[in-house]
């Protein structure tokens, strides 16, 4: 079935994290094409000369440079940070509801007596594990789904392809908030949740890179030697497509932790005493109409959220210049 | 081009049938079925029997789906018996107040987002240009209801500018008199939507400023503001046009946060409300009624993207 030319991906609207502007509209596929052939000459031996280059210019990209550093600061933060920082974060505590930030407690506590800096680690823990988690899963998914469309073709495709039509024509903020109401998510069930929705993307995209990688000269003398298509798909196909890959799981993070944060806010989210920034958030709206201002129950972790996504953006941003071996000095 | 369009309206029919089929099988994934989420854990076998009957939960998936479709063709969505109204009549009631949400904030987000985003391509890798691209990050970055909680914060609480809440009403007309209370739930809305909009012009305007016939106009004497508005404006549109069609479930998502952070009386809010009251005939109507709404914008836009560019000629 001849699809019509889809437009641009960046542009879709699940694809939010992703700003468009490197996708060049309509040279897109062409220009994968010619990096995958470049890809797909360099011996083995040279892989590691190609990942020096990457990373060359990825590292000239300073703002790349300095989302990589705010992800680290997190991951520390949340991780370590309750080492050093010891908070009860499973008792409620009356004496300190609202507690305004003090030497004792930095950032103050929320409407229950938690302390809000270590919230904001449990919190932060609860957001990174299941926005890594669920674009991985997302990523993996998608990414063999697309390419068996894509290099399987005909009916099967057609069909598998009407499916993710389908999946992207339901609003994935309904469906999402139908999963969660239906199964009171606990952190690992969250992680699938909220990959339902973003693996369609994935795999569209996967599957138009792998309709150009398909027609190239050493996928097809893997069949004409008598190479089985797993083989061609596993060993030719997704190698050749991981930069792709490696860059929408970097923007799938982002959205990841946006998604969670959104369902959190809506009381959606995991279930107390666990929590994660969203949820830390729905409770300050609360606050925000009295005459006290607890400006601590909104700024960390709506902060955290957002330098956390815009970080991931940063980096995946650099991460498509750096597989755009046009770019790469040699 | 009556092919592509005969070709583009069978594709939608197979997406439609898709989407019911997994639409109908949402209801079932509710731990012990619709009716058990609905009577909650004290519901006895015997009720639990009496309504699966009623609703037709005892029959095979087929013949429910059946069912549904026929209703759904002659315009029955089903009936919540925790409002006691008709999914149909809370539509009618509700949905007129999102759009004016919906449609004043992509006005307002197109009105900034597009000239801007001009402004950004004309001006690239100046100062300007750098700011604004700083902002549009922070749009992606910055979850929808957070703007509203920020814009409370600062507009409503710290500076009695605007009220915290939106306007409350039954119909349009009381909604459209209170313009004051409007101007921070559409501004909360109009900001994510504007840096969609803005990047995306700037990429488009980029790439149509290279074009060869850009350089054509400038060869014929054509003056800046000529090349600029005349031809490279008109072309950037296109793109947008395409990107408004294929944006339904961001706004659809956008008006959900939106209507619960500003209290509006809408639709995405009974949606939400009707989510935590496991109201799964609301959940079902809601999400067929923006998911067929979303194939026609993809269709638009489809169909739109061929007429407007005369270089897309579909085979």
């Amino acid at each position: 079935m001849a699809m019509i030319t889809p437009p641009p991906q960046g542009s879709l609207p699940a694809d939010v994290g992703a700003p468009p502007d490197l996708v060049a509209p309509d040279g897109a596929g062409a220009l994968s094409a010619v990096q995958a052939e470049e890809l797909g000459l360099a011996p083995a031996a040279q892989s590691r000369g190609m990942l020096r280059r990457g990373w060359e210019v990825f590292a000239e990209n300073k703002l790349a440079l300095v989302g990589l550093g705010i992800v680290v600061f997190m991951v520390l933060f949340c991780f370590l940070g309750p080492v050093f920082y010891h908070t009860d974060q499973i008792h409620t505590n009356l004496n300190t509801v609202l507690c305004s930030p003090s030497a004792s407690h930095l950032l103050g506590c929320d409407n229950v007596g938690y302390d809000q800096l270590g919230r904001l680690m449990v919190g932060g823990q609860t957001s990174l594990e299941v926005g890594v988690a669920a674009a991985v899963v997302a990523v993996l998914f998608g990414t063999i789904y697309g390419a068996v469309s894509g290099f399987v073709g005909g009916v099967v495709d057609s069909f598998l392809m009407r499916v993710v039509d389908a999946g992207l024509s339901i609003p994935y903020i309904t469906l999402i908030i139908i999963l969660s109401v239906a199964f009171h998510p606990t952190k690992f069930i969250m992680i699938f949740i909220i990959a339902v929705f973003y693996w369609l993307g994935v795999a569209r995209l996967i599957r138009g890179e792998t309709l150009t990688l398909r027609t190239r000269e050493y996928v097809q003398a893997v069949k004409v030697i008598g190479g089985r298509g797993r083989r061609a798909v596993i060993r030719h196909i997704l190698p050749n497509a991981i930069g792709t890959i490696i860059v929408q799981a970097t923007f799938a993070v982002a959205d990841s932790i946006l998604t969670l944060s959104a369902l959190g806010f809506l009381g959606l989210g995991v279930q107390a005493p666990n929590t994660d920034w969203g949820s830390m958030l729905s409770g300050g709206l609360n606050y925000l109409q009295s005459s006290q201002s607890y400006w601590w129950l909104i700024y960390p972790a709506g902060i955290a959220i957002i330098i956390t996504c815009i970080a991931f953006n940063f980096i995946g941003d650099a991460l498509r210049d750096a597989f755009e071996t046009r770019l790469q000095r040699r | 081009m009556i092919g592509f369009l005969i070709r583009r309206f069978a594709q939608a029919l197979v997406v439609l049938f898709f989407v019911t089929v997994i639409t109908l099988a949402l209801v079932h994934i509710f731990p012990g079925g619709p009716i058990r989420a609905l009577l909650g854990p004290r519901g006895t076998g015997q009720q639990l029997a009496y309504y699966n009957r009623l609703y037709g939960f005892d029959q095979p998936f087929y013949i429910q789906y059946l069912k549904w479709i026929n209703q759904l063709i002659h315009g029955n969505l089903g009936f919540s018996p925790k409002l006691n109204q008709s999914v149909s009549s809370l539509i009618a009631q509700d949905l007129p107040k999102t759009i004016v949400l919906v449609a004043l904030g992509t006005i307002v987000s197109l009105l900034f987002g597009i000239p801007l985003g001009m402004y950004q391509a004309v001006k690239r890798y100046t100062v300007g240009d750098y700011v604004l691209t700083g902002l549009s990050f922070l749009g992606y970055a910055t979850p929808t209801f957070f703007v509203g909680l920020l814009l409370v914060e600062w507009f409503a609480v710290d500076v009695h500018i605007f009220p915290p809440f939106a306007p409350q009403g039954s119909s349009v007309g009381t909604i459209l008199s209170q313009p004051r209370a409007l101007v921070l739930p559409v501004l909360a809305y109009s900001f994510v939507l504007y840096a969609l909009w803005s990047r995306y012009m700037r990429s488009s305007v980029m790439d149509n400023l290279v074009q060869d016939y850009v350089r054509t106009a400038r060869a014929k004497g054509a003056s800046e503001r000529r090349v600029l508005w005349g031809h490279i404006f008109r072309n950037s549109l296109i793109s947008i046009v395409t990107l408004l069609g294929l944006s339904l479930p961001t706004l659809v998502a956008g008006a959900i946060f939106i209507e619960v952070v500003f209290n509006y009386p809408g639709m995405g809010l009974a949606f939400y409300q009707a989510a935590t009251n496991v109201d799964y005939q609301v959940l079902l109507g809601f999400t067929v009624l923006a998911t067929v709404a979303t194939i026609l914008g993809n269709l638009l836009a489809d169909i739109s993207y061929a007429m407007l560019d005369p270089r897309v000629r579909y085979s």
